[in-house]
């Protein structure tokens, strides 16, 4: 289980989150909505401990991970996999290298095995065969499903997503939005989802909390968030600019 | 006027913090053997390797120089056979460490700097921690333990070298006397003198990569970001070496004469 507790983040003088709680429940789906520049990155990074908040705590099976150094991180983070909205995947690497990186520390497996892992997690994110390939010679969408890859590929308990359909096309959106599904079933891992895109958000996930204004401002499932009557989730959900 | 100065101190003080811990982190990843030979292996074909040819002309040129200009001042005194022991006794404990670490600082250092803050900005560092790595095991200690292991052979070569430059020269070009002054050479340039410029380059190695690392490590946001962590990783491991050298020499020079 996830617990965020009353978190709070600023940069220098900019309050960026202020008194953010909400829970995760094992094998749940959790989609975070909210405006871009309104710090749902910056909430993910909380969860996984790449920032440190100014006071708040984050629980992971409830150990506070807020205090911990970057030493004890590791071994929570081995929990974890992570989706980043660039990719991030490593520029020096060949794209089976990216995807092995998890297991580089690992006397487990042999080569044979890794590889045989590798072209399992790149079949599934639909990219056979790219194995020699440079992370320079994908296209965009096709760099996040790599990242994908390496974040599900030694089988976490947590995967976190940062817009992982943003700036892709409906049809490899939709196939990512399957995969995502069949990831929080298939291997009963807890997921949390970061995205605007609201098709996404109404199909992958059990529960939709929306941060407006550095604060949980809704939380509930994905129709009590569809049907809503609040104007700011309203707008939200229909696009609309302010006028 | 005083909060200026104030926020240039904490700024100076935060980042003398921040790199201590750099380098605390980095010792004990390396007391504790969490080393990954591969890429430790790939620095020194980096770091050594790549860096041969810089280094070889500096050292040839260094020792020229030297032995001419020794030659015209010993000339006018009669003394033209110590020409090739001040060309010795300099390469070994001041120039040879100090202008090779100097143009790998400026190879090496920006390479290293401009690597990790790419890492950076581009958010690879970040997904490495999210992947259970240490970026500090990974990243830092391969090219610190390279650098350190590295330097005193680069160091050599350009001794060697520049020693082998100050002789042609010198015998050759300007006709000093072959055997006296290769004695004299012998002579005056002590173990002693060649251990400073080993134990120094080993020290100048690990400024080298430590600023390089610390440097591209908390690079800000950007291509300008980079760039910046890139020509301040040369400006600060220079100085830092220069400053050092001097100390070095009062330290080394001591240590030694009591032994
Ligand atoms: N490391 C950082 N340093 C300073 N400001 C940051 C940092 N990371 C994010 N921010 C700021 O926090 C705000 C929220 O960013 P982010 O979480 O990326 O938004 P989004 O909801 O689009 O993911 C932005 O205004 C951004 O400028
Ligand atoms: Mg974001």
């Amino acid at each position: 289980m996830i617990e965020v507790r009353d978190l709070k983040k600023s940069f220098g003088p900019q309050p960026i989150l202020d008194g953010v709680s909400f829970q995760i429940e094992t094998g749940e789906s959790l989609v975070i909505i909210g405006r871009s520049g309104g710090g749902k990155s910056v909430l993910l990074k909380h969860i996984i401990g790449l920032l440190q908040p100014n006071s708040g705590a984050v629980l992971i099976d409830s150990e506070d991970i807020t205090r911990m150094s970057e030493r004890e991180l590791i071994r929570v983070r081995s929990k974890f996999g992570m989706v980043f909205q660039g990719a991030a995947l490593f520029d020096s690497m060949t794209v089976a290298e990216n995807v092995a990186f998890p297991f580089r520390r690992q006397k487990k497996f042999t080569e044979k095995e890794i590889a045989r892992k590798v072209a399992e997690a790149l079949d599934m994110v639909e990219l056979p065969g790219i194995e020699k390939k440079r992370p320079s010679e994908l296209s965009g969408g096709m760099r996040k499903r790599v990242g994908l890859a390496r974040a599900i590929v030694y089988q976490p308990q947590i995967v976190l997503y940062d817009e992982p359909t943003t700036g892709l096309d409906p049809i490899v959106s939709d196939s990512i939005d399957k995969l995502i599904i069949r990831v929080t079933e298939c291997l009963k891992v807890t997921t949390i989802v970061v995205t605007h895109d609201m098709r996404s958000a109404r199909r992958v996930g059990h529960r939709i909390v929306m941060l407006h204004n550095k604060k949980i401002y809704a939380s509930g499932t994905p129709e009590d968030i569809f049907a809503s009557k609040d104007p700011v989730v309203r707008q939200f959900i229909d696009g609309v600019a302010d006028p | 006027m005083t909060s200026l100065a104030q926020r240039f101190i904490t700024g100076c003080l935060q980042g003398l913090g921040s790199y201590a811990l750099l380098v605390k982190e980095s010792l004990f990843s390396l007391l504790t053997f969490k080393i990954a030979w591969r890429d430790v292996t790939y620095q020194i074909y980096f770091i050594g390797v790549k860096s041969q040819p810089v280094v070889l002309i500096t050292g040839a040129f260094t020792g020229m120089v030297l032995a001419a200009q020794a030659y015209y001042q010993f000339h006018q005194v009669k003394m033209d056979t110590a020409t090739l022991a001040l060309v010795g006794v300099s390469m070994c404990s001041e120039l040879g460490p100090v202008l090779t670490s100097l143009m790998v600082a400026g190879r090496v250092g920006a390479a290293i700097a401009a690597e990790i803050g790419t890492m950076r900005v581009t958010e690879q560092i970040d997904a490495l921690r999210t992947l259970a790595t240490h970026p500090i095991d990974y990243l830092v200690v391969p090219r610190l333990l390279a650098a350190i292991l590295v330097m005193p052979i680069l160091t050599a070569e350009a001794i060697t070298i520049g020693i082998a430059g100050g002789y042609g020269v010198g015998v050759g070009l300007l006709g000093i006397d072959a055997t006296y002054s290769w004695h004299n050479m012998l002579r005056y340039t002590t173990i002693p003198d060649y251990a400073i410029g080993l134990i120094k380059s080993v020290i100048f190695g690990g400024i080298i990569a430590s600023i390089g690392c610390y440097k591209g490590m908390s690079c800000r946001e950007g291509a300008e970001g980079v760039g910046q962590a890139t020509t301040e990783a040369v400006m600060y491991s220079s100085i830092v070496i220069l400053i050092t050298n001097f100390f070095l020499t009062l330290l080394l020079g001591r240590l030694f004469h009591i032994i």
